[in-house]
């Protein structure tokens, strides 16, 4: 027990205040300086950007990783490849956020108009007969584009902990409804999503906590070029940019502490319930 | 019934999409590996069982291997450097017109001499005064290059461009790291979860606060702290240790979380058992929890394997960028910067940094879909 309190107090909770605490002092951590750094982040059109991304990410992530969760996690539990399909769609969950960097930049790849295409997205667009674009240099929508890998890396998660959810529901309950003629579509959405409920608030905020500090992936592709900035690089590029500036990095730090704050509470509310149960 | 069919083939059929949308790009990756790394550069790797046309440029022999044969002044050789599998389709002598012939076919230069290519790259020149050249003739050549997949790329990056100590260095860091938060979080939760003490609640309750508290509020605090025990030591602040014990901290919540979990689930009439017996707090952990804990532990440590092993952040903050210490991820996103148009490289290093994951993944899915499952619940 002591080591483990003895760890726990040296790297998260001494850090934790010791974050706050830089906050208000300048880039050496020696002189106090009040609430300019916060004054400069609201002010800082990079900082701007950032936040603007991290809802941006927050909204689209998450939502689309539990729906295409759960219909992947439904069809196939229709099929009799379900199996071996769930193990190709889960194995990303492997994959380093900078190796799926690697690939998924191989499939952006684009070479001039005219060229034979090596990056397959290009290739497919050429052979139908449109422009070949540099897909991550796209202001704004190059946002979508590393999105889609968070999702194409989350998506088995979800997936996975929604299958064991519908493998739960009472098959008594799902037969009395198709006998009184319920069509599937029916049972859907009337009885399973209810059903799951809480299962995808606890996919939705464990993948919502992941997205808040996406890092590897934005650093790994444009390093926040072309309007693609997040908070967790933005801090890393604040922390080592000219010797380091440990009052403009831990503000940023504490805006992305912010984020969690909601989850932290509910969750204690749950921890609570459970233990007067 | 006609209906039901219907929706089964759509099942099949958007699954079968879906699947396909997922595995294609780890797929591409995989091929390209394995491709020569002048076809990777020209051309997409779904033609890497096809046969391609690629232009080169070659140099002809220089003057001084001619010889003299019945008054002719002669030059052989080979352009396409006797690869068998390679066929020459179009040639030219001049960039301006470089498909100007169809191999096999006899071309008269300009200063009179003959030049004869074949389609499998052997020439025969002939001129009836000698050769003077000192550089060779430019010889514009349109070649078909049949398929060819090769191990050579790995060889490249796992011996020189240093991917094999990385993966050591990454071994290095993995296994230290996931092996201590998993003992000590054992003691924690088996205390958390059977041992009555003073402010036992408080401190599970600050433990899952501390489950969702972003790694970058540490990252600050904690370099200084390394910066200024290694300055008072006189040793470099990023070493191994600092990142085992940095790796440790940071997945610890997590660790006590789910072994408490699973601690407290099992049955508690053993524990009382064994207490009524005499037995030690210490011989209950160790004769009872830890052999029942085997399955939670097999979970639990592959998700902190898995983890460490993927991790960039930390490992860019604790470890430096020296050869000996730079692991698989962070010489990766190195790479992808210093050879971003080398594909070769690139795809094939990360497929040597997936490698383990892959088959850890593979072979131990059960466990680790087990733990991904219960680290969920964290919320």
């Amino acid at each position: 027990m002591a080591p483990a309190l003895i760890i726990l107090l040296v790297y998260l909770i001494y850090p934790v205040s010791e974050t706050i605490r830089l906050s208000f002092f300048d880039n050496y951590g020696r002189e106090f300086t009040g609430v300019s750094n916060y004054v400069w982040a609201l002010n800082d059109s990079d900082f701007r950007q950032s936040i603007l991304n991290n809802f941006l990410w927050l909204i689209v992530v998450p939502t689309t990783c539990t729906f295409l969760g759960l219909t992947i996690a439904t069809l196939a539990d229709r099929v009799w490849w379900g199996v071996f399909a769930k193990t190709l769609i889960f194995m990303p969950m492997a994959i380093s956020f900078v190796g799926a960097s690697v690939i998924w930049k191989f499939v952006y790849e684009y070479r001039g108009a005219g060229n034979d295409q090596i990056g397959i997205l290009n290739a497919i667009i050429v052979y139908f007969g449109g422009d070949p674009h540099a897909w991550i240099a796209i202001p704004f929508w190059n946002n979508f584009f590393l999105m889609v890998i968070m999702i194409w890396i989350q998506t088995g998660l979800a997936m996975v902990i929604f299958s064991a959810a519908l493998r739960a529901i009472p098959e008594e309950t799902l037969e009395a409804a198709r006998i009184d003629g319920a069509s599937e579509v029916r049972i859907f959405f009337y009885i399973i999503i209810p059903f799951l409920s809480e299962t995808i608030v606890v996919i939705w905020t464990t993948i919502t906590i992941l997205v808040l500090k996406v890092f590897d992936i934005v650093l790994a592709m444009t390093n926040g070029q072309w309007g693609t900035e997040v908070l967790a690089n933005l801090m890393f590029d604040w922390m080592f940019r000219g010797g380091g500036d440990s009052g403009r990095g831990s503000t940023i730090a504490l805006f992305i502490m912010l984020g969690v704050i909601p989850i932290m509470i509910w969750n204690l509310r749950r921890f609570k319930m459970e233990q007067e149960r | 019934m006609k209906h039901l069919s219907f929706g089964k083939f759509l099942a099949h059929f958007f699954l079968l999409i879906i699947v396909f949308i997922w595995v294609i790009p780890t797929f591409g990756l995989l091929i390209s590996s394995l491709r020569d790394k002048d076809q990777v550069a020209l051309t997409g790797w779904w033609t890497a069982l096809k046969h391609n046309e690629f232009n080169e440029i070659v140099r002809t022999e220089k003057s001084t291997v001619q010889f003299e044969e019945n008054g002719v002044f002669v030059i052989t050789g080979n352009l396409l450097k006797n690869s068998s599998s390679k066929s020459v389709i179009n040639f030219g002598i001049t960039s301006k017109n470089p498909k100007a012939f169809k191999a096999p076919s006899k071309v008269t230069m300009k200063n009179g001499s003959t030049f004869y290519l074949q389609k499998d790259g052997s020439y025969r020149w002939t001129s009836d005064k000698a050769f003077k050249h000192k550089k060779g003739k430019r010889v514009f050549l349109t070649v078909n290059t049949p398929p060819s997949l090769t191990l050579e790329n790995y060889k490249e990056v796992l011996v020189f461009r240093g991917l094999g100590q990385s993966f050591i260095n990454s071994l290095t860091v993995a296994v230290p790291s996931t092996i201590i938060p998993l003992i000590i979080g054992a003691f924690a939760a088996y205390a958390l979860s059977w041992m009555n003490f003073y402010g036992r609640d408080l401190i599970f309750a600050t433990i899952v606060c501390l489950l969702v508290v972003p790694l970058q509020m540490s990252l600050i605090p904690i370099l200084t702290v390394y910066n200024q025990i290694g300055s008072f030591f006189g040793v470099s602040a990023k070493s191994y240790v600092g990142i085992w014990l940095a790796h440790t901290g940071f997945g610890l919540p997590l660790k006590i979380f789910l072994l408490r979990n699973f601690i407290k689930s099992l049955p508690h009439e053993m524990f009382e058992a064994a207490r009524v017996d005499g037995a030690s707090h210490y011989q209950i952990f160790m004769k009872i929890i830890l052999p029942l804990s085997i399955p939670a532990f097999a979970s639990i440590g592959i998700l902190q394997f898995l983890w460490v092993w993927n991790d960039l952040l930390v490992a860019l903050v604790f470890l430096d960028k020296m050869p000996s210490e730079i692991v698989l991820t962070s010489r990766l996103r190195e790479m992808l910067g210093e050879f971003s148009q080398n594909w070769e490289i690139l795809t094939t290093s990360a497929f040597v940094s997936m490698i383990v994951p892959l088959f850890v993944f593979l072979s131990l899915q059960r466990y680790f879909i087990r733990g991904l499952v219960a680290g969920s619940v964290k919320g």
